[in-house]
């Protein structure tokens, strides 16, 4: 059983990684970094059946924290918005060397 | 430590607690001279003053394109008015008084020292003022000072001769903007001339060494508006520089040898030393190699006719009477060490040979008055150094002192000649050259008094008997024939010829060159005094005698050139107890042990018939000289430089002094530049320093910069994709591990 959810897991942060290296609208991306997130918190789940209760606690803090940064993260990608009209990552490059 | 063991008898010592606790006086006099002296030509250069209104735009007057040449005119005028009233340099009046006197009193003190000096005096006085390099427990140089016989003999002739050029120069300079400039340098030149004498060891020694040649650049490039002058100083500066090098050299060996480096110490020192050996042979060629710089000999004489750019009393009192003749008398000084090295020695009066000989053939055909006198001093330094080449040490340093006398006045008079020319060329605006003898001619009509000095002075260096120069060259001659048997020096074989064979050639170079001595002379004088007058018609009634303070010096020294053989006159001469041999008891007790040496302890004696013979053959020659020069020179059949045809043959050799200057830029100056053109300047200096390190440096940082530059496209695309790659990259190498 734990074998085919950690399967499972692996496959949700591998879509999760392709859809933030391939899509180039930040919503996207920040909805597959929320699913590489949740994959992790799935392994998590899943391995406390063998080493105890500590990866569920865990799971609840990276709730905590995913939830925080939603916040944030969508605030800064409306305030992205306003300020170019797009979300498209390609056209944002404020950090070129 | 070698000092102070030194120092403990001096307690006792006869000039202790004497005037001549007061030497340090000596070399300070001057010394205060320069100091004011210098002060008020920096002032003058500011404030030019109301002595002389319009010293600014006044255009530097350069009559005949001649070194030197513009020696008495500080600007040019364009009225008869201005020539009417020259103009007084700044503070001339001041420096007039200061100049000559702080020489005089150090002439006063010098004198004071001699008469306190017992003649007997065995050991030299020492006097220690403070401890200047005291490195460790080995090395302890002190400044300290030494008075000795010898070091007495020259302090008389720098401070005696000094004061009568500084009063000359009085006159010779009156007019010149620099005069307080000059006579700064010519005072420093003094203090630091005095040093070198006094020295008690040879780092003090070389301390003086240095500074009169740093006084010989400035003064030589005195009039450097011209480029011609601040050449010819740098020449002497930088010839100097090679010789230098062999006197670091010795003294190195010197201090890592003998493990000391003053005079008593390394005397000592040395006397443990085999004879002959090679460290002491290679000592002194370093030696002898900062002689051929100081004194011109070949081959580092170049520089001394150049040096004639400098006003004419500098010629006098630098590059004639004392600063050339520093090598000799450090020869002289380092007796001990020279005697023990007879190869060396034998290389000494072989190259003075040569360079007296070769000398005296150049000064045969030179048409500028003072490059003739030039010529003639590096061919007489040539003699002096035979003399203390062969260990008769008296005899070279006496030669010293009749050449600083006669030679003096030659370069003074030159002067007188100069000025004279000069002030009549001024007057009527001509560019004839003030120094060339083609241009003169017929002076015994306008100059009586430099006439029959300078007759004087050439029948000295000529040789004629009674006359001081007849003496001490003839004491020279003597010495090497005497010594060509059964001394150290005839012993030895020199680059494979027996030392007596060298000694016979040394002679006969000598004679030779004393010979072309006589007629060089006697054409100088000719052309100059004699015949008819080349100087023009407007200008020949400008032609007067110098004033008072230049004639007066040139008399007292016509005096010393004609009486001063008698401070050292052969014993041939069968005169009474006390009249003979004067020089030579009193410098007996400093360089008499080593002159023994050469000779193996007994005196270098020759028959008086041999010595008559001898003397008789010097006469002849020196005779046969002037009258050759006499009966074949036609002075009536010169004209004028301009239009004088150009020399052929050898005498167009001889004129062009063998083309030595021509061989030395083409072999050693030219390859000089170019290597440090190309290949240290343009190749390793630009190329690899500049280029590759500095620049090289900077284009790989802006390299790296830009690769790192580039990796920051800002795409946050591109971030995921590095830090996915490099996890995958960990996670990769952690599972393959």
């Amino acid at each position: 059983m734990v074998a085919e959810a950690l399967f499972f897991s692996a496959v949700l942060f591998t879509i999760g990684v392709i859809g933030v290296l391939t899509r180039r609208n930040a919503i996207i991306i920040f909805m597959s970094v929320e699913l590489m997130l949740n994959a992790v918190n799935l392994s998590f789940v899943a391995l406390s059946r063998l080493y105890g209760v500590t990866g569920q606690v865990f799971v609840i803090f990276v709730m905590a924290v995913a939830a925080a940064e939603a916040a944030v993260g969508l605030a800064i990608i409306i305030s992205i918005f306003r300020h170019h009209e797009t979300v498209d990552l390609q056209n944002i490059n404020l950090l070129k060397g | 430590m070698l000092l102070l063991q030194a120092a403990s008898p001096a307690l006792s010592h006869p000039l202790a607690g004497t005037v001549a606790e007061y030497v340090w006086l000596l070399p300070i006099l001057p010394l205060i001279g320069f100091v004011i002296n210098g002060l008020l030509s920096l002032v003058a250069s500011y404030h030019p003053g109301p002595a002389d209104p319009d010293i600014g735009h006044g255009a530097p007057h350069a009559p005949s394109g001649a070194q030197g040449a513009h020696g008495s005119h500080g600007a040019h005028g364009d009225n008869e008015d201005v020539h009417a009233a020259p103009r007084r340099p700044a503070f001339a009046s001041i420096v007039t008084i200061v100049g000559p006197l702080v020489l005089a009193l150090a002439f006063v003190l010098a004198v004071a020292i001699f008469f306190a000096m017992p003649g007997d005096m065995a050991t030299p006085f020492v006097k220690r003022f403070f401890s200047w390099m005291p490195v460790g427990t080995d090395l302890q140089i002190d400044w300290a000072f030494q008075l000795d016989q010898l070091s007495m003999v020259m302090v008389l002739i720098i401070t005696g001769v000094g004061t009568l050029i500084h009063i000359f120069s009085l006159g010779y300079m009156r007019d010149d903007p620099g005069f307080a400039r000059f006579f700064a340098y010519l005072n420093l030149f003094v203090a630091f001339m005095l040093v070198l004498v006094l020295g008690a060891s040879y780092p003090v020694l070389f301390v003086g060494w240095e500074g009169v040649g740093l006084c010989s650049y400035l003064l030589i490039g005195f009039w450097y508006e011209d480029k011609a002058n601040a050449d010819a100083g740098l020449k002497a500066f930088i010839v100097n520089r090679i010789g230098d090098f062999g006197f670091l050299m010795a003294m190195f060996l010197v201090w890592t040898n003998l493990g000391a480096l003053d005079f008593v110490g390394v005397q000592s020192a040395a006397a443990a030393l085999p004879v002959g050996g090679p460290l002491v042979t290679t000592i002194c060629l370093f030696f002898f190699l900062g002689c051929a710089g100081k004194s011109a000999q070949i081959p580092l004489y170049v520089w001394l006719p150049d040096a004639m750019a400098g006003p004419t009393p500098v010629s006098a009192l630098i590059h004639a009477a004392t600063m050339v003749t520093a090598g000799v008398y450090l020869i002289a000084r380092s007796s001990f060490l020279f005697s023990m090295a007879p190869a060396a020695s034998l290389t000494v009066a072989v190259i003075g040979a040569i360079t007296a000989l070769f000398a005296a053939t150049i000064g045969l055909k030179q048409w500028d008055i003072k490059k003739v006198l030039a010529y003639s001093t590096v061919s007489q330094l040539g003699y002096m150094f035979v003399g203390v080449g062969v260990g008769a040490y008296v005899a070279g340093m006496f030669h010293l002192m009749t050449h600083a006398f006669f030679k003096a006045l030659l370069f003074l008079g030159a002067g007188s000649v100069i000025f004279a020319m000069h002030e009549a060329l001024h007057h009527t605006h001509s560019d004839q050259d003030a120094q060339d003898m083609r241009n003169m001619g017929g002076f015994r009509k306008y100059m009586p008094w430099t006439f029959v000095m300078m007759w004087i002075a050439t029948l000295a260096i000529s040789g004629i008997p009674i006359f001081a120069g007849f003496f001490s060259k003839d004491e020279i001659l003597g010495a090497v024939f005497a010594r060509a048997h059964d001394s150290a020096l005839a012993e030895i074989t020199w680059l494979g010829i027996p030392g007596t064979w060298v000694l016979y050639g040394v002679y006969l170079f000598t004679l030779v060159g004393a010979l072309l001595t006589a007629i060089y002379m006697t054409r100088l004088m000719l052309y100059t005094f004699h015949g008819p007058n080349r100087t023009g018609e407007r200008e020949r009634e400008h032609l007067r005698e110098a004033p008072w303070t230049m004639t007066a010096p040139v008399v007292v020294l016509g005096v010393l050139s004609a009486i001063g053989g008698v401070i050292n006159l052969p014993a041939f001469l069968h005169l009474p107890e006390g009249w003979t041999g004067g020089l030579e008891h009193w410098l007996e007790p400093v360089v008499g042990e080593s002159a023994l040496r050469v000779t193996f302890g007994a005196p270098a004696e020759i028959s008086h018939s041999t010595e008559y013979m001898l003397v008789g053959i010097a006469v002849v020659i020196a005779v046969a000289g002037v009258l050759f020069a006499m009966a074949r020179l036609k002075p009536a059949a010169l004209v004028p430089k301009a239009e004088s045809p150009p020399e052929r043959g050898f005498s167009r050799v001889l004129e062009n002094k063998y083309y030595v200057d021509e061989i030395y830029d083409d072999t050693v100056v030219e390859p000089t530049v170019t290597i440090s053109k190309n290949l240290l300047w343009k190749g390793i200096d630009a190329g690899l320093i500049d280029g590759l390190f500095v620049n090289g440096s900077a284009w790989l940082a802006r390299g790296f910069a830009a690769i790192g530059s580039w990796l920051q496209s800002g795409q946050v695309g591109t971030y995921a994709w590095a830090i996915v790659v490099g996890v995958l990259a960990v996670l990769g190498a952690f599972t393959l591990r």
